[in-house]
């Protein structure tokens, strides 16, 4: 490794503009004439649109256009899409009822779009979007996902009678029965996967842009795949052909998922934009956010693990109902299916497992992939079903997991999911060491004697990440391939340019990148720039979601850099009437190995760009591309112990230590990796203590739709993280990378539940773990 | 509608704006100084955060008319000659940001923190402090480690300079 290598923590090259107020994010944005929109959106859960009167806003100061679903319609601009088929396990396909961006008969979520007003300043627009008057017929709501599949509850979509949208299996249901009815010992828990805002800082905005002489659309969003916006808002919602539709995703503000999905806003703002002969600007409130950015998680499952004598598990059997909204996003079939069942295994040798979903409408925001996706819902309950059955059986939580480790690979699960390298106890040790697991007791009686209730919990996890093989995920109903494209342009002067189809919006691959780069080349990162989130510089590429920037991305700038470099050599070879396979690529040279010629990278690329001394036959220039479709998933894993200290007089929990023991295979830069789990693990302890989505049961009102309402993690409820790793490359991409970005998110809720209940000696207890809840589960248990 | 007048970065500014306009939408959108950002409706989150005469407010909550006549301080205007304000500095040094959106209220915040409590800054209190400020990507822990590196650094270079 060199200083600025693999493996080096190097500071990041994009940290300048964002540190001196000079980042573009896409509210930054103006250009010539630009306009504001504002959305008249639904107060009601449920209502049917009887009418929509714009006479007196039309009228307002500043307005230049309203406009509606109606002619939206007429436009023949599409529905809003699920990306994803699911059958259920009668052979049906999902039942997909129509999201239009713009809703003309019935809403069916608080914050439904109904209009746009276009004006010249946000102020007038607002304005005149509380002038429009539109008369509805409110209808019954319902907001949960267990009372909508009952009888006699409101019917959201004609297509989905109950409200099921699929009802799914994966594994094997016989085997897991009969596991369960021979078993020595079963446990049964029945759990909660509180609904999540994801809440990236940033909130969504897009501006949309319609040249009527060129005939073309461009579009600033807040997106973490501006391809695949542009590729649906081609295909499917008709907006433009994509030659001329140009998406460009510029400096975003976080998404953890939440700004993966093509969202009406988007889709309206480019519509309105022709409409109106103006640019578009839309830029979302913080509560506008908090009613219309997909959420994440919201199950109820309940599980039955089986053990023999010995405590080996011999069998799962899952049973979960999945709230996904109003209307289908983008990829939510997936994550409570294949991203969630696929991972039911967790670290552990399971002969039998069976898992059954059904997916529910409610009158709800959609629900889709929020940071983990699936994976957090599988640990959070295998990890208090592994935590709950050591203390069934008097045994400890290490030991039982010890037990049932995988512990050979690759190993092949009963749902799916072929294990390829892995050290579970490598993890498991060095958690408990890091967090002195064998002075927990000393510690616990000095907090008793400070009054104080201590605990400790344990998880350990593993996730799917490197998403994904484009054959398998296209067998198992994706609309899309999940490939990465790169390519690597040198210039004249030797100096690089890298397109990447992944987007960065905070990972940091503007520097992570180039440092494959300089790693591979021997030339400073200064040198290397990394290009992305425009669809007019970059060609084609699926994105940044799932933590397969490093794994699938950069191994398709790996796949590009052996063509360079082949080319490279074969040049450096003709000049220096070497043999090609001499040829190596050192410190910013391409040398002759065992001798002292050597030619500097520079000149290897102006020999390619001049041309006048190639090789015979060969083309001009040096810029290479590639497309890398991975052969299987990656398998982070780790485990993550946390130490709590309850206060018996006011429930508050706090969170004394917290480890991390991760294994993410070989790491591009140590320091941005341990900065993605310091905040998935915030994100995690958020869900366990703090957040939880609430919408008023009986009228569907969003009660959290503030950062007043919803309890953001703040800098004073966490505290500073012990991490380590124990890494074991990954044999399936050329860099031997896992990821990274969602473990944290996926790990720590369990851990910091099982802390709590292990300290208040009750294990009835739901996310988030507020005080009230703590206190009262607490007196309960005493 | 009326003609607001102040100190922005050092430079005499004005501009004509209605009277509901907010600091921080005059500093973006009259003065294009867009690193200044909006996070929340709420006060909460202190993405917008800036100097006014010399101590951090949050500019979601003060009418650019308020801020008439005052001397205020952007991101924008915290490096002085291309250099890096040594709180910029310790949040590249020690990865203090991820997407950056809320790293100008984080950074400016981090200014006000230092100026009160200087060398005697300690993790429970940057803590405390940062309760006005919400990130997203970080979990704090890089951001409490560059404030405290910044704070010592500067006490540092003071002793030095005494």
């Amino acid at each position: 490794m060199g200083v600025e290598g693999i493996g080096a923590s190097v500071a990041r090259k994009e940290d300048k503009r964002f540190l001196t107020g000079k980042g573009r994010y896409t509210d930054d944005m103006s250009v010539p004439g630009m306009k504001y929109a504002f959305f008249v959106r639904s107060p009601y859960a449920h209502a049917r649109i009887k009418s929509i009167d714009m006479s007196a806003a039309k009228d307002m100061p500043g307005v230049i256009g309203i406009l509606e679903g109606k002619q939206l319609q007429a436009d023949a601009i599409g529905n809003i899409i699920c990306g994803w088929m699911i059958h259920s396990k009668d052979g049906s396909p999902m039942k997909m009822g129509a999201w239009r961006p713009l809703a003309h008969e019935t809403v069916r979520y608080v914050g439904d779009a109904v209009a746009i007003v276009v004006a010249d300043s946000l102020g007038e627009a607002r304005d005149a979007a509380e002038a429009v008057v539109v008369d509805y017929e409110v209808l019954p709501a319902v907001t949960e996902a267990v009372k909508a599949l009952e009888a006699g509850q409101p019917q959201l979509h004609p297509e989905a009678p109950n409200n099921l949208i699929f009802d799914w299996q994966l594994g094997d249901g016989v085997a897991a029965d009969t596991a369960i009815a021979e078993a020595a010992h079963v446990t049964e828990i029945t759990l909660r996967n509180n609904r999540l805002a994801p809440n990236p800082m940033e909130p969504r905005a897009t501006l949309g842009i319609y040249d009527s002489a060129e005939d073309h659309y461009t579009c600033y969003t807040t997106s973490q795949n501006p391809h695949v916006a542009r590729l649906v808002m081609s295909a499917f919602y008709n907006v433009a052909p994509e030659n001329k539709l140009r998406v460009i995703a510029p400096d975003v503000g976080g998404g953890f998922g939440s700004k993966i999905y093509i969202y009406p806003e988007e889709i309206v703002c480019l519509w309105a934009s022709k409409k109106t002969g103006v640019p578009v600007k839309w830029t979302c409130d913080r509560t506008e956010a908090f009613l219309t950015d997909a959420h994440g998680r919201d199950h109820v499952s309940t599980v039955k693990m089986a053990f023999d004598k010995d405590n080996r598990i011999t069998g799962l059997k899952v049973d979960t109902i999945a709230n996904l909204g109003a209307y289908m996003s983008l990829f939510s079939s997936a994550v409570p299916t294949y991203l969630y069942a696929t991972l039911l295994s967790g670290q552990y040798a399971i002969p039998a497992i069976h898992a059954n979903v059904r997916t529910v409408y409610t009158n709800t925001v959609p629900v889709d992939a929020y940071r983990g996706a699936g994976r957090p819902e599988a640990t959070y309950l295998l990890e208090r079903t592994m935590e709950t059955a050591a203390r069934e059986l008097g045994v400890s939580p290490a030991e039982l997991r010890r037990k049932n480790f995988v512990r050979t690979f690759p190993y092949q699960t009963p749902v799916i999911m072929n294990y390829d390298a892995g050290d579970y106890e490598a993890s498991l040790e060095a958690a408990m060491a890091s967090a002195d697991w064998n002075g927990f007791a000393a510690r616990k009686a000095e907090a008793a004697g400070r009054g104080k209730k201590r605990g400790i919990g344990m998880s350990c996890y593993i996730e799917a990440c490197g998403i994904a093989p484009s054959a398998a995920v296209g067998s198992l109903g994706a609309g899309v391939g999940l490939w990465e494209s790169a390519e690597v342009r040198v210039n004249a002067v030797g100096t690089i340019e890298v397109m990447t189809g992944s987007h960065s919006h905070g990972q940091g691959h503007e520097t992570t990148f180039a440092q494959l780069v300089a790693d591979r080349l021997g030339i400073p990162i200064d040198n290397v720039n990394i290009v992305h989130g425009d669809t007019d510089k970059v060609q084609m590429g699926m994105g940044t979601y799932g933590s397969r920037s490093g794994a699938v991305g950069m191994s398709a700038v790996v796949k590009a850099l052996d063509k360079v470099e082949a080319k490279a050599k074969k040049i450096a070879a003709h000049l220096m009437e070497a043999d090609e396979s001499d040829i190596v690529i050192e410190n910013g040279e391409l040398k002759v190995a065992g001798t002292d010629k050597a030619l500097p990278w520079f000149q290897v690329a102006l020999a390619a760009y001049t041309a006048h001394n190639l090789p015979a036959g060969m083309e001009p220039g040096l810029k290479e591309g590639a497309f890398y479709d991975p052969s299987n998933f990656t398998f982070p894993a780790g485990c993550y112990i946390c130490e709590v200290e309850v206060d018996p007089e006011t429930g508050v929990t706090e969170i004394v230590q917290f480890v991390a023991a991760d294994d993410f295979g070989n790491i591009i830069n140590p320091m941005i990796v341990e900065g993605q789990v310091h905040g998935g693990i915030a994100q995690g302890i958020g869900q366990a203590l703090l957040e939880n989505v609430q919408y008023d049961p009986q009228n569907g009102q969003l009660i959290t739709a503030s950062y007043m309402d919803y309890a953001m993690p703040r800098a004073d409820d966490l505290p500073s993280f012990k991490l380590s790793h124990q890494n074991t490359p990954c044999p399936s991409n050329p860099l031997g990378i896992k990821g990274c970005g969602e473990a944290g998110a996926i790990g720590s809720p369990p851990a910091l539940i099982n802390a709590i209940t292990d300290a208040i000696g009750n294990n009835n207890l739901t996310m988030p773990a507020t005080p009230q809840k703590v206190w009262a589960a607490l007196n309960a248990a005493n | 509608m009326a003609k607001v007048k102040m100190t922005v970065n050092g430079r005499q500014v004005g501009s004509d704006c209605e009277d509901r306009t907010l600091l921080v939408h005059f500093l973006r959108e009259n003065l294009a100084l867009t690193g200044t950002h909006v996070g929340c409706d709420t006060t909460q989150c202190g993405a917008c955060v800036v100097h006014m005469d010399g101590r951090s407010v949050k500019s979601c909550t003060i009418l650019a008319a308020q801020a008439a006549g005052s001397t205020i301080l952007t991101i924008e205007g915290l490096a002085a000659n291309g250099e890096l304000h040594p709180v910029q500095a310790a949040f590249k040094a020690n990865h203090g940001l991820q997407c950056g959106f809320c790293t100008p209220g984080m950074v400016m915040t981090a200014v006000d923190m230092i100026r009160r409590h200087g060398a005697n800054l300690d993790e429970a209190t940057v803590r405390s402090e940062l309760d006005g400020n919400i990130c997203r990507c970080t979990g704090y822990h890089n951001i409490v480690k560059s404030i405290l590196a910044a704070a010592a650094e500067m006490a540092g270079a003071q002793q030095a300079a005494e």
